[in-house]
């Protein structure tokens, strides 16, 4: 049999092949960005696509610097991120105090739990036009858009961590003489911290679409807004801008 | 010796849709100052349930628990309760993991914090307060647990299978220390084992439970011809081997 020989290698040699590890994935993610955008204009110039409805890089750049002079296209960004960031806020202030109190009484998670699936599964863009009824035109709805987009898919995601919480750590707790409230200052909170925060990762996209869809229906103003505007006097390079920006 | 603990007539039930199932039934036992009593029993005779009656996790369905405050104890909290793992937050660092119970008890004051400074560097972990759990040894963790209850001054120690989760070596390194510890700190403890040779290296008593529902079959008193007794230097003492097979035959005899 033939013996393996160990591969010796210093330190040095060891972080310049790390670091080379590290360029090269740069280098190759930058590459497919760049070779997405080569491939879009000459697919456009050559006439491989049509440049009206798919628009092209080139397109897309003058279109934006159109809308710089006036500050729109700040402005619009502004609001998409203004209402995006108000409805993350509430979001994570309502579905963490919800799954406290279901955490807390067992019974009300029993007694909620059916309606909340239901509340989760329900397809509630398609109740974005009854909001415009209940709200009005205004970003009150968008917000409410966004926020039940993400807020039932939080609640029961923060609770089944919560009541998946380590039992013997709860128990621990108990035996150092620590009531509920301790128990969930010191543990399940805590624990639960790493859940939190890809539920906060989650629910920032899940924001910034229910604020989208908010958007096409209710504003004046928002990245939404200037799709919606772009496909309705065809202007589709405003669509594309807003979807890049997105 | 003065009585810190009496129990008397002690009977727990739990109750499933399937029924009521008795875990403990009619267990009479004290415990004394600075005295290590030992509970051993088959699976499911209710080892921890006892333990868990005694600090008050579960109330009995019936007979008595009574706590005498002991005439060395200082503290506030009688009893102290130690776990079978040592469940160290990995969260926090170990002076955080350690003034836990006096942070929940709201006993953080300069003497505890002092007390605390001087064990953990009587007990070798002073290098280590800023440390992650993960980055402690089994046995090192274990003695960070068995401060983390010690700071708050109980005048008796639960230990509920404290070593079962160390390998054996370990295990015996760590019993010697923590004897010690509760030793030189005059704590009186149950403890809650399944290893006999544990039990009547470490104990002075030995308390053997019949299977469920778990009732008091013996009580064996350990006397072992050793100059000071260690759990180590137990287990070479010649009264050692009679008290084992005693105790074995204690265990298989459930007629």
């Amino acid at each position: 049999m033939k013996a393996k020989k160990a591969l010796v290698i210093t330190q040095e040699e060891f972080i310049r092949q790390y670091r080379n590890h590290r360029r090269r994935i740069i280098f190759y993610r930058l590459l497919i960005l760049v070779v997405f955008f080569v491939l879009w204009e000459g697919a456009a110039r050559l006439g491989l696509i049509d440049p009206f409805i798919f628009s092209s890089p080139v397109r897309l750049a003058n279109a934006f610097i159109e809308l710089i002079p006036g500050g729109m296209i700040f402005r619009h960004i502004g609001t998409t991120l203004f209402e995006t960031f108000i409805s993350f806020l509430l979001v994570l202030a309502f579905g963490l105090a919800a799954a406290v109190i279901l955490w807390w009484n067992h019974s009300i998670s029993r007694v909620l739990e059916p309606y909340l699936i239901a509340l989760n599964s329900l397809p509630k863009s398609a109740l974005a036009p009854i909001l415009i009824v209940w709200l009005g035109n205004n970003m009150k709805t968008i917000v409410v858009c966004a926020i039940m987009l993400a807020v039932f898919g939080t609640i029961i995601n923060l609770y089944t961590d919560f009541i998946t919480t380590d039992p013997d750590k709860i128990l621990l707790v108990r035996t150092l003489g620590g009531n509920k409230i301790d128990i969930l200052f010191k543990v399940v909170l805590p624990q639960n911290f790493p859940s939190l925060i890809s539920s906060m990762k989650v629910n920032i996209g899940l924001c910034l679409v229910g604020v989208i869809i908010g958007e096409f229906l209710a504003a004046n103003a928002g990245l939404g807004y200037l799709i919606i505007y772009g496909s309705q006097v065809f202007r589709l390079a405003g669509i594309w801008i807003g979807c890049a920006i997105v | 010796m003065n009585k810190i603990l009496e129990i008397e007539a002690l009977d727990f039930s739990y109750h499933t849709l399937s029924g009521e199932t008795k875990a403990v039934q009619n267990v009479s036992f004290d415990v004394f100052e600075n005295e290590f009593v030992g509970i051993i029993g088959p699976s499911g005779s209710g080892k921890s349930t006892i333990l868990s009656l005694i600090f008050g996790l579960l109330t009995p369905t019936a007979g008595h628990i009574r706590t005498v405050k002991a005439s060395c104890d200082t503290g506030d909290t009688p009893i102290g309760y130690m776990l079978q793992k040592d469940h160290l937050f990995e969260w926090r660092s170990i002076y955080k993991n350690i003034t836990l119970g006096l942070e929940i008890n709201r006993q953080l004051t300069p003497d505890k914090k002092q007390f605390i400074d001087q064990m953990l560097h009587e007990y070798d972990l002073d290098h280590f307060k800023n440390a992650r759990p993960s980055q402690l040894s089994g046995g090192m963790r274990q003695r960070a647990a068995l401060i983390r209850t010690l700071a708050l001054k109980p005048s008796m120690l639960l230990l509920d299978e404290p070593f079962s989760a160390l390998d054996s070596q370990t295990r015996l390194a760590v019993a010697e220390d923590i004897y010690h510890i509760l030793h030189r700190e005059h704590k009186s403890a149950i403890l809650v084992t399944h290893d006999i040779s544990e039990a009547i290296s470490f104990c002075d008593r030995i308390v053997v439970l019949s299977k469920r529902p778990g009732t008091v079959k013996k009580i064996v008193p350990i006397h072992l011809s050793v100059s000071e007794k260690t759990p180590l230097k137990a287990r070479s003492a010649p009264e050692f081997r009679d008290y084992f097979n005693l105790l074995w035959e204690e265990l298989h005899d459930e007629g």
